[in-house]
């Protein structure tokens, strides 16, 4: 008879500039399984573990933005890919996130398509929304959509992973770099979710995920004078507020997505184009 | 001393590769700028009485002959004997064969005679046949020659042909007054228009003109006005005035005063004279006059009071 | 082009005699009320204040100077003409009220110009030839998606949001109350708008054509007052969308003033922009684009163009040439035909620009002015420009919304672009050059919502206008003007 095999645990980590360091403050919360046992001591994120996320989102921002669309598309489509073939380590992990099962599995496909749906958008979403705008001179002039720059992503509670996706593929597809927070009490996903992108062509910078408390970090995403723009996905009033008003010290672009339904929901070019700036150029027309 | 008579002798080809670029849209916004410019009262008087001082009164067809320019020249004197304290034109412009019959018809008095010469309008001769069209002119008493540059090499790309031809031609003028015309309306573009105009100016052209006025556009305010900035440059940075005369189409005196906005804020003062500035025109005269009849009675003109020629 | 001591003179010799629009067919009464619901009526408190002609300090008339209880009642009858005739009208009959508007601005348009110019400064070929027609343009524009929503924006359905709050800015007051009201009533919105405490004239203007045209009483409501009436409208819990055009400063106010509202809002801010000379560019164009940049409304612009760069081996050139067409730039009477720089907006713009001139100089910079007479009465600054300030000077950094350009060299493309995006604005720029593919690559690397190649401050009722960054967010004009007065839903 075999002895039985001492299964090895996996380490979560955080996500910061294409590696995975653990949180510079040394802190962890635990995660807990219903069962209150303790799956994985979490990386509890700090201030400084998002400043360096928004410098490395910010030094990865003007290539990923230059990189073509085709690429982005590609590179998203890849994450797509690699997703599936984690499929039921992911749907686990729902479950240990307390999922049911059947529930678990929805999810982790919706994930997978949702890649898919996005990556399809990346060398679309400018065809739909720029314009040539018919000025009344001598001139040629277009308006299009360029990424905002750094956004930093509040990523939804109530969903681990589609959530996650949800937000963060419309960004990154649009040319942005993101930031995010983990879902504080479904943080696994998300986790594995950066081993995915870490396997997926997409470069390091592009995508920083944190897990951390949000009560503690939410400021600091709010007010770094380095964001561009803060999505966040929490309907309390108070929430709203911090982060509103710590936004506006930069004139952050503020996205609320506090009232959506990932399930059904998310697949929408609006989502792309929340983190756009329409850029309009004007140029003579002459011999 | 030496080295500047030296340096006068060879005129050399610019070097065409440093000439600004031009961009048509902002020369044509410029132009309407000077256009929105209300000039009234005694800086419209004023104006209307540079304008008639700076025309060059001209008659450059097949069928003039000696009655006509006669008869043109009468006109240079007595341009309006009703309204006192007129000034008389700067010059009368004419063919080679006419430059005789004007000079006696304007003996005693200080107006120019411009001829046209080397093969005008089209320029299409050989350089000996231009010369020799250049010095008969002169001999026949023009005191101010307008040339056509050929336009054909010019547009070939042929800059050393171009620029040789107009050196031969000012020697061939000695000290009579040369005016080099582009002939714009052929040239197509307003970056060539600079490039004719540095060419020439370099080449030796006392004036720069628009156009001989048989080709359509003739004078245009932007292709003046990259004239005007090319005269500006070229006296920047060598200290030599050159003059402008825009040529054909500017029949009012409206337009006439805009142009003279234009030369005022690209040039200044210095070139506000007929010295620096002339209009080849046949009939502003007459309205720049029932213009000015106007200013003086108060009531509008009708053509029928001012003579023709 | 080397450059020589070789001078040009502009000054004696022929000059232009005054020209001045006449001013005997305008009507400015000695008081206004307030427009509300239809009408012009009395504020509550029955107060006051005066406006003024910056150009000759004379007072013009006296406006009301609105309290919450006007704000009130103000919001209250844009709430009612939204739930009723306004709210409930066809879209094409909402568009047709709109095209009525742009044409009694069109017959009127000589009118507006003048008491734009009298009550803001700005000289009457301006007002006359951008200001009131594009406003005019704004309105034509506009009212043809009223009835046309559901193409603009693809898969959703756009819905108007309520009651517009706006606030506008003294330095286009018609053209800005054009941009704001246009596309809201287009969308089916109701508003209410404060023009700026200095020119509050043609918006009551604006406020007649409104009634001229027949428009149901309460879609739009005009309240004049200072920054209280304005905050008053932001704050106010009946308005459903916020549209302020002005400084970042108080923009940033009011997007903090707004947290936690759920009202939506575009805030149209500062701005420092980069306008970028290359070698090869048309130079004389170009020259005349940083006139146009910088001295176009006094400088009073948020995208003008402060901040100008030259390539070092043009900068003596376009410096020397800059110098020389600052001469011919007529300052004085507003009213004047002839008039490129009218008078500073107010005696405090007047101070803040010229504190901005004594740093300039004392952080070492290099200031030369034209040489032009100035009137006596009135509030007047000569065409300005600083050489000899880096990166770090304040007049460099800071919008001073004047007619006072920064100028720095540079030598290649990436210190351009580099500097030019070194500022926490992000409105506009400009970039000059002959090379296409120059062009392409610098207009998509400025980080600004506008990028004028070969060309600057222009503007159109089709072409988006706003800013990145600390500019400012949302758009103005065009389809994705649109944006800002509808919300979309499945």
């Amino acid at each position: 008879m075999a002895a039985k095999r001492l299964a090895v645990a996996k380490t979560y980590k955080i996500y910061i500039g294409g590696k995975f360091p653990r949180t510079e403050s040394g802190r962890y919360f635990s995660f807990e399984d219903k069962q209150g046992n303790v799956v994985a001591n979490m990386c509890r994120g700090s201030r400084k573990d998002f400043r360096n996320s928004v410098v490395a989102a910010r030094k990865a921002q003007p290539g990923w933005a230059k990189a073509s669309a085709y690429l982005r598309s590609q590179i998203l489509y890849r994450i797509a890919e690699m997703l599936e073939g984690r499929r039921d380590q992911f749907i686990a992990e729902l479950q240990l996130q307390g999922a049911a099962a059947r529930a678990a599995e929805k999810e982790v496909d919706l994930s997978i398509d949702r890649l898919i749906y996005f990556a399809g958008w990346a060398d679309k979403y400018q065809q739909v929304f720029s314009a040539v705008n018919p000025v009344n001179s001598s001139h040629f002039n277009f308006s299009v959509l360029e990424p905002t720059g750094v956004v930093s992503i509040l990523a939804p509670d109530d969903s681990g992973l589609l959530g996650l996706i949800s937000n963060i593929a419309p960004a990154i597809v649009g040319g942005n770099t993101c930031v995010v927070l983990a879902s504080e009490s479904k943080p696994l996903s998300a986790v594995s979710f950066a081993e995915v992108l870490h396997a997926s062509d997409v470069p390091g910078g592009v995508v920083n995920i944190l897990t951390g408390f949000r009560s503690e970090l939410t400021e600091f995403f709010a007010s770094h004078m380095d964001v561009n723009a803060i999505v966040y996905c929490d309907g309390r009033k108070a929430v709203a507020r911090t982060v509103q008003e710590l936004a506006a010290d930069n004139i952050k672009r503020v996205i609320a997505r506090d009232q959506v339904d990932w399930l059904r929901d998310a697949q929408d070019p609006y989502l792309i184009r929340d983190t756009q700036e329409v850029k309009t150029t004007w140029h003579p027309i002459g011999t | 001393m030496a080295l500047t008579a030296l340096k006068k002798k060879s005129a050399r080809l610019p070097d065409l590769s440093r000439i600004p670029a031009v961009d048509e849209v902002g020369v044509n916004e410029r132009v309407a700028r000077f256009q929105t410019r209300s000039i009234k009262k005694a800086a419209k008087v004023e104006a209307l009485k540079l304008i008639l001082s700076m025309i060059d009164l001209t008659t450059l067809e097949g069928q003039d002959t000696p009655g006509k320019v006669k008869q043109l020249c009468q006109k240079a004197i007595h341009l309006h004997d009703a309204l006192p304290g007129l000034p008389h034109v700067a010059a009368v412009c004419v063919y080679p064969t006419m430059v005789s019959v004007a000079k006696e018809a304007l003996a005693g008095h200080d107006i120019n005679i411009a001829s046209v010469a080397t093969a005008f309008p089209s320029g299409m001769s050989t350089l000996k046949v231009k010369l020799d069209d250049t010095r008969m002119a002169v001999k026949a008493g023009a005191t101010e020659i307008d040339m056509v540059i050929s336009r054909g090499r010019f547009l070939a790309g042929d800059y050393r042909y171009v620029f040789d031809e107009i050196v031969a031609v000012k020697e061939a003028c000695g000290d009579v007054h040369l005016k080099v015309i582009l002939e714009t309306g052929e040239l197509g573009t307003l970056d060539r228009v600079r490039k004719a105009s540095v060419l020439a100016m370099h080449a030796g052209a006392d004036f720069i003109k628009t156009s001989t006025g048989k080709i359509q556009p003739a004078a245009t305010m932007q292709v003046t006005l990259v004239m005007l900035q090319a005269i500006r440059d070229f006296y920047k940075e060598t200290g030599k005035m050159v003059g402008m005369k825009p040529a054909g189409g500017i029949s009012t005196s409206k337009l006439a005063i805009h142009y003279l906005v234009m030369l005022h804020e690209t040039l200044g003062n210095a070139w506000m004279t007929p010295e620096w500035f002339r209009f080849g025109a046949s009939s502003l005269a007459n309205d720049v006059l029932m213009q000015l009849m106007k200013q003086s009675t108060g009531v509008y003109q009708s053509p029928d009071y001012f003579s023709k020629d | 082009m080397a450059v020589t001591e070789n001078k040009l003179a502009f000054d004696g010799g022929w000059g232009y005699d005054p020209a001045p629009e006449s001013t005997d067919h305008i009507k400015v009464k000695s008081r206004y009320g307030l427009f509300i619901n239809g009408d012009f009526v009395k504020p509550e408190k029955g107060k006051y204040f005066d406006t003024v002609n910056p150009a000759t300090e004379e007072k013009l008339s006296r406006v009301a100077d609105a309290s919450q209880a006007d704000v009130d009642k103000a919001v209250k009858a844009a709430r009612e003409a939204y739930r009723g005739p306004w709210g409930r009208m066809k879209p094409a009959e909402r568009g047709k009220y709109i095209y009525r508007i742009a044409r009694i601005m069109q017959e009127r348009a000589r009118e507006f110009s003048v008491i734009e110019t009298l009550d803001g400064g700005k000289p009457i070929r301006e007002s006359r030839d951008i200001d009131v027609p594009l406003a005019a343009a704004h309105f034509f524009y506009y009212a043809g998606w009223a009835d046309k929503l559901e193409y603009a924006f693809p898969g959703r359905t756009a819905k108007s949001l309520g009651v517009a709050g706006q606030v506008i800015p003294w330095n286009f007051p018609l053209l800005m109350a054009a941009w704001k009201i246009a596309p809201a009533l287009a969308c089916g919105n109701t508003v209410v708008l404060k023009p700026a405490e200095t020119t509050p004239l043609t918006a009551l203007k604006l406020a007649e054509v409104v009634a001229e045209a027949g428009l149901p009483p309460g879609v739009v409501n005009i309240v004049t007052g200072a920054g209280a009436t304005g905050a008053a409208i932001v704050e106010h819990s009946g308005v459903d969308k916020v549209a302020f055009t002005g400084s970042t400063n108080v923009g940033r106010i009011i997007q903090k003033a707004l947290a936690g509202t759920n009202k939506k809002y575009t805030l149209e801010l500062g701005g420092k922009a980069a306008n970028i000379i290359f070698a090869d560019a048309a130079i004389d164009q170009a020259v005349e684009g940083i006139v146009n940049g910088i001295f176009f409304n006094q400088g009073h612009v948020c995208c003008a163009g402060s901040r100008l760069f030259v390539q070092e081996s043009v900068a003596d050139e376009v410096i020397s040439k800059l110098k020389d067409r600052m001469e011919t730039l007529i300052v004085g009477d507003p009213l004047d035909k002839n008039t490129d720089i009218g008078a500073i907006n107010s005696s405090m713009q007047l101070e803040k620009i010229q504190s901005y001139l004594k740093i300039g100089k004392a952080e070492g910079g290099d200031m030369h002015q034209s040489s032009c007479r100035l009137p006596k009465k009135g509030y007047w600054c000569r065409p300005t420009i600083f050489t000899g300030v880096s990166q770090s000077s304040r007049v460099v950094q800071e919008e001073i919304f004047g007619p006072v350009l920064a100028i720095q060299t540079f030598r290649r493309y990436d210190e351009a672009l580099t500097k030019a995006n070194n500022t926490p604005y992000g409105l506009s720029g400009g970039i000059w050059t002959d090379k296409g593919s120059k062009i392409f690559k610098m207009t998509q690397d400025i980080r600004a919502g506008v990028v004028w190649a070969n060309t600057f401050n222009k503007f159109d009722p089709t072409s988006p206008f706003g800013g990145y960054k600390e500019s400012g967010v949302g758009r103005e004009g065009g389809l994705h003007g649109l944006d800002a007065y509808v919300k979309l839903g499945a």
